[in-house]
């Protein structure tokens, strides 16, 4: 299958920190491909690197062979480019639904003429972005918590319905931000079978950052082990489980 | 049925301002009516700029005051027909919201408060000092009375039945924008700017948007005012004012239209109330104020949806 995302010799600088040097990630359409690393490797830099959060010192990041470098988040996005966030950042003035609708917001076909108006247009496409929503809900089961207000959804939930909201702009290319932080262990299975079906429903590539290694090792095609801002390692997550490298920096000290 | 239930609120508002002028005691206060308007007018826009998408505005004062300024100078001094003058005024409140939005808005929080303070205070300082052309501090006198197509609103009732549609219309636009794409994006930039940008929302764009509308709403208040009082003075667009602005958003209730039409009509006409208390007027206005905000803290809007919620709870339980 083709690269759908490559980032080729990517350095970051913070100030006298080198956060990353020379690092690369690929992710191949319909693949998840999972970062892991002790704290500090550089793993968030990294796909900040490639929502454009981050601006590198050095290399290239390219969506199906189009460069991104120098383009803003919100372009990117455009492009295909869509994360969730380590600590949540849902949008908890909104209901559910109002969530994932903002999520379609490049998705909206129509002019602020139309929504004064209230046109014909107007109408049709609120539509169509209300079902959309309601579908990425139904994707993650939250469609009975449509019309509660985000904040009072549980921890669990908020994590559902930001990815909910990602899956709802359409992405090419989604960047998980570990989705599994504070959840028990019954709904990190269950995020796990969603983050599967989003791959081999929707064929969408997959890149995640992840403590979970129960998780990681059980959803990932391909695993890049970073090290101090480098990749130290780089296969499927059978080879990444032998690689005595990785063993002696990270896997071995639990 | 669906159609008349989701458009209740504006059809009862519609009604509420055009039975309000019957409910006066004497004339005098129709004065005040169409000043709870115009206020009105002004917090709603800048109840779009902040409540809904979190940008704070200290300067607004001066957006009303160019209106109000332009249309005098257009029509008093260059002698342009009336509708023209107003066009200028809402255009030139809008351009330099646009202008001011391009540096400003890159800021967050106090620092873009700071920088609209700075705004309003400069603006306040032209009005002051460019005597030639505004009058300076003791105002710009003989502005004509409002003229549209051979119908001059010689009557305070028929400037207040033109006020009141204007705010009638804005409520509706208000309401548009806010339940539609453009509006959850507000409302988006308001919470996170980092999850917004990342659902593809142009946050430069949206937030100057948002900024110059509520420029354009204080600039057609600014107008109206003008051609109302047919005298306006630099008093009256100061920092004072934009304060009180900012107070009537929040006493109505942040992100709230029908909030800022009652936190505008509510401080606006409460001196009114008050004026019997002669000098301890001032004492209980913020003793009000200070009451408001402890036992509504979301605002007028929020207090009245509260006890809406209580009743309903009570009804169900029997």
């Amino acid at each position: 299958m083709a690269d759908l995302l490559e980032v080729r010799n990517v350095s970051v600088r913070f100030g006298g920190v080198q956060a990353l040097s020379e690092a690369a990630l690929t992710v191949r359409q319909g693949d998840i491909t999972s970062l892991i690393g002790p704290n500090g490797a550089g793993k968030t830099t990294l796909l900040g690197v490639v929502s454009g959060a981050v601006t590198p010192t050095g290399g290239t990041v390219r969506l199906a062979g189009q460069d991104l470098s120098g383009l803003p988040i919100h372009l990117r996005a455009q492009a295909g480019v869509v994360r969730t966030f380590q600590n949540l950042e849902i949008f908890s003035n909104m209901t559910a639904l109002e969530n994932v609708m903002t999520g379609a917001h490049m998705k909206a076909g129509y002019s602020m003429l139309d929504s004064l108006l209230h046109t014909p247009r107007f109408t049709r496409e609120e539509k169509r972005l209300r079902e959309l929503a309601m579908e990425k809900l139904e994707f993650v089961g939250l469609a009975e918590r449509r019309d509660a207000l985000a904040s009072d959804l549980p921890y669990g939930e908020q994590r559902l319905l930001e990815l909910a909201r990602a899956m709802a702009s359409g992405p090419r290319l989604l960047l998980l931000d570990e989705p599994a932080a504070g959840m028990n262990n019954k709904e990190t299975a269950g995020l796990g079978t969603i983050i599967r079906r989003i791959r081999d429903e929707l064929h969408i590539g997959v890149a995640l950052v992840e403590h979970d290694m129960e998780l990681v090792m059980d959803i990932s095609d391909r695993i890049t082990v970073l090290h101090f801002g480098s990749v130290l390692a780089e296969g499927t997550p059978k080879e990444i489980q032998d690689n005595p490298d990785v063993v002696a920096a990270y896997l071995g000290e639990d | 049925m669906g159609l008349f239930r989701k458009n209740f609120g504006l059809l009862a508002f519609a009604a509420a301002l055009g039975l309000a002028p019957l409910a006066l005691p004497n004339d005098y206060y129709i004065n005040v009516l169409i000043l709870c308007c115009f206020n009105a007018l002004i917090v709603m826009g800048l109840n779009l700029l902040m409540g809904y998408a979190g940008q704070v505005s200290l300067g607004h004062a001066a957006f009303f005051g160019l209106a109000a300024y332009t249309t005098a100078i257009s029509t008093a001094t260059l002698g342009l027909p009336i509708p023209v003058g107003m066009l200028a005024g809402v255009a030139v409140s809008a351009a330099v919201a646009w202008l001011l939005a391009v540096p400003t808005l890159k800021l967050h929080g106090n620092y873009l408060a700071m920088a609209t303070l700075g705004f309003g205070i400069i603006v306040s300082i032209v009005f002051n000092e460019a005597v030639g052309l505004t009058g300076g501090p003791s105002g710009f006198v003989g502005i004509p009375r409002l003229k549209i197509a051979g119908f001059t609103f010689t009557s305070d009732k028929a400037y207040y039945f033109l006020s009141a549609a204007v705010l009638w219309v804005a409520t509706l636009v208000s309401r548009r924008v806010i339940g539609s794409r453009t509006g959850r994006a507000l409302r988006a930039i308001h919470v996170s700017e980092s999850a917004a940008q990342a659902m593809g929302i142009d946050i430069a764009r949206h937030k100057r948007f948002v900024f110059v509308l509520s420029a354009v709403y204080a600039g057609v208040a600014g107008t109206l005012y003008a051609h109302h009082l047919t005298f306006v003075a630099p008093s009256s667009f100061g920092f004072h004012f934009s304060v009180q602005l900012l107070t009537m958003v929040v006493l109505g209730g942040m992100a709230s239209i029908w909030g800022a039409v009652a936190g505008a009509f509510f401080l606006t006409s409460l001196p009114e109330f008050l004026r019997m208390f002669e000098e301890v007027d001032i004492l209980i206005y913020g003793g009000l104020l200070i009451a408001c905000m402890m036992f509504m803290p979301s605002g007028l809007a929020g207090g009245a949806q509260a006890i809406a919620r209580k009743l309903k709870a009570g009804v169900r339980r029997g």
